[in-house]
């Protein structure tokens, strides 16, 4: 151990690194330590109410100092890449949502998007559009999922139902348009899988006039809190290099001062069209990155606003793409045309056929850099898929947030990597 | 491409669908990295992937490929015949993602090829990250990372048989019997 000790009040962030040697996600118990005989093994998870679903963690404890850490996971494993190999690309939709349960629509997307990079189909307009919104409706909510049950954890039980009130309004506008409110399937390759329903923009638009509100009784509930600060200030420190190394994203990097967000750098979807600003909080500790969330959902909220002001004038207008190699053909001409008919059938049962090649698609989810790998032989199915899931990469980084930190921050700390066990073992 | 003229090992360098993929031999694959992190500055692993080419080109690919701009009459692999994809050098192919989070942002795939049997040097030394991916892909497609400080499963039990994401791994299910059949 290092002979600084825990200091209780903001901690500045470290010089150099803090990556342990040589795995650089686990925390070894120095021998010295381990001499004394005090050290204490203790199996934290994986089902335990405070892991964000069934991450285990081994914990050497000193006391209450924690002297050694590693994360073990994997209880979630299900094969979904697997899977989708044996699935046509049309039918392997449905698996990329199903990883991170809570950005579920993210997933979805950088699926299709990878598919439609290696197609290189053109996306209508109203689609990219109504994509972009979606996403962002569901960084709100997947932010909101972070803070209802990270505070919650931390004792902070009524954040919970603030949290999950406007969650569900989003909920609501999601299964207003898909017909689910989770794992939704709205995104098909080529566009939408349906028109955009009447009555969504109004929706949309109260909930946009409410949303900047509700993130104000958040903020005067926690940002100025006294046992807040105490229990997120100066904890679980990650220097900006540290992050970059040990491949950290999203909210953690940002909060480790640098200014990276995918939609920005590399803009995908309608995000070069849209005026929004990158927060950047440069402490590294758990509260810059509860600073982070908070300041990402006011601009996610302006992000809709500005989707719907281009949405609302594009009544009318094609939301998918018309390829009938790729596209199932509209309904209606199913009865009248024969073409179609075969179209429909052949997508349908066959699957559609991708070009052979390989691509990497990424995106920036709200965890941060969701990517997807997708290789093809020529054929209807999938030769493989991986997904980069930002959670699986945050987790590695637990053993450098835990340095020199106290088992009671241990819960601080993880929640505040925000990951989600489903995309970490997929 | 006179960019990676210099990169140690270089195979070739290929652009397609607005990437570089960059291949290397497998022994001067952690020199080719080193030299991508410092003098190109892609100090950030998003990604590493090995995918199994097993099988691959044994199934002719025919008919409806979808393009943007439908069926081109110049390219075969649009009209309908049977077409064979090319075919691979090795058995399996580990690709790193690589992103330069600096001034100049930009992405490029690394790439080695390797056989069964064959190990990997790891490049943990050079991007931290690449543990759990590396153990990952150990777990799933059984390559072996040489000099890993820790290369144990990381996703199934430790005790599983096999690598499920292998093409000749059995995807299991059970067979289902149609009436009149014995």
């Amino acid at each position: 151990m290092t002979a600084t000790a825990p200091t209780r009040s903001r901690a500045p962030i470290y010089e150099g690194t803090r990556i342990p040697y040589p795995i650089p996600t686990v925390l070894t118990t120095p021998p010295s330590v381990l001499a004394t005989g005090d050290v204490m093994t203790v199996n934290f998870g994986p089902n335990h109410p405070s892991t964000h679903g069934v991450l285990r963690l081994v914990v050497d404890l000193y006391g209450e100092d924690v002297t050694g850490l590693a994360a073990v996971v994997g209880y979630l494993h299900t094969g979904f890449e697997k899977n989708m190999e044996q699935k046509t690309w049309w039918k392997a939709i449905p698996y990329a949502p199903r990883m991170d349960y809570v950005s579920y629509q993210a997933n979805e997307y950088v699926f299709v998007g990878a598919v439609e990079k290696l197609l290189e189909i053109d996306v209508p307009p109203k689609a990219v559009w109504m994509r972009t919104l979606l996403l962002e409706l569901n960084r709100i909510h997947s932010h909101l999922v972070w803070l209802g049950t990270s505070a919650l954890e931390l004792g902070a039980i009524s954040m919970f139902w603030y949290a999950f009130r406007e969650r569900e309004t989003i909920l609501d506008l999601f299964e207003l348009v898909a017909g689910y409110r989770m794992h939704t399937r709205y995104f098909q390759v080529g566009g939408l899988a349906d028109d955009v329903p009447r009555g969504f923009y109004p929706e949309a638009r109260s909930f946009c006039d409410g949303m900047p509100k509700a993130i104000d009784e958040y903020e005067t509930l926690l940002t100025r809190n006294k046992i807040w600060l105490e229990r997120t200030e100066g904890l679980g420190l990650l220097s900006a290099d540290d992050a970059i190394a040990l491949g950290q994203s999203g909210p953690v990097l940002r909060a480790s001062g640098v200014d990276w967000d995918t939609r920005k750098v590399e803009p995908y979807l309608a995000y070069h069209q849209v005026d929004f600003s990158v927060p950047v909080f440069p402490e590294g500790d758990v509260y810059a990155r509860y600073r982070v969330h908070m300041a990402e959902m006011r601009e996610s909220v302006r992000i809709v606003e500005q989707c719907l002001e281009r949405l609302e004038r594009m009544e009318g207008e094609p939301w998918i793409a018309d390829d009938r190699k790729v596209v199932l053909p509209p309904r209606h001409e199913l009865h009248t045309s024969m073409e179609s008919l075969i179209h429909h059938f052949k997508i349908v049962t066959e699957g559609f056929r991708v070009p052979e090649g390989e691509v990497y698609f990424a995106i920036e989810s709200p965890r941060g850099e969701l990517g997807c790998y997708v290789c093809s032989d020529g054929g209807p199915k999938p030769w493989r898929v991986k997904f980069r899931a930002p959670s699986f990469v945050a987790l590695q980084a637990t053993a450098t947030c835990m340095t020199d930190a106290l088992i009671a921050d241990m819960i601080a700390v993880v929640g505040s990597l925000d990951t989600v066990m489903g995309e970490v073992d997929r | 491409m006179s960019e990676w003229d210099a990169l140690p090992g270089l195979v070739e360098a290929s652009e397609r669908h607005h990437e570089t993929t960059l291949v290397v031999t497998l022994e001067s694959l952690v020199d080719a990295a080193t030299y991508l992190r410092d003098e190109s500055d892609f100090n950030f692993l998003s990604d590493l992937t090995a995918v199994d080419y097993l099988g691959w080109g044994e199934r002719a690919v025919s008919g409806y490929i979808g393009t943007a701009t439908g069926r081109d009459l110049n390219n075969p692999m649009t009209q309908g015949y049977q077409a064979v994809p090319l075919p691979k050098p090795k058995r399996f192919a580990v690709n790193y993602h690589l992103l330069s989070i600096s001034e100049r942002p930009r992405r490029v795939r690394l790439q080695t090829w390797v056989d069964e049997g064959e190990a990997v040097p790891t490049v943990v030394r050079v991007w931290p990250t690449a543990d759990w991916h590396e153990r990952e892909q150990f777990d799933l497609m059984g390559i072996v990372f040489d000099g890993h400080p820790n290369l144990v499963r990381i996703l199934l039990d430790d005790d599983w048989d096999g690598h499920p994401l292998r093409k000749d791994y059995p995807i299991g299910g059970e067979p289902v019997r149609f009436s009149g059949q014995e």
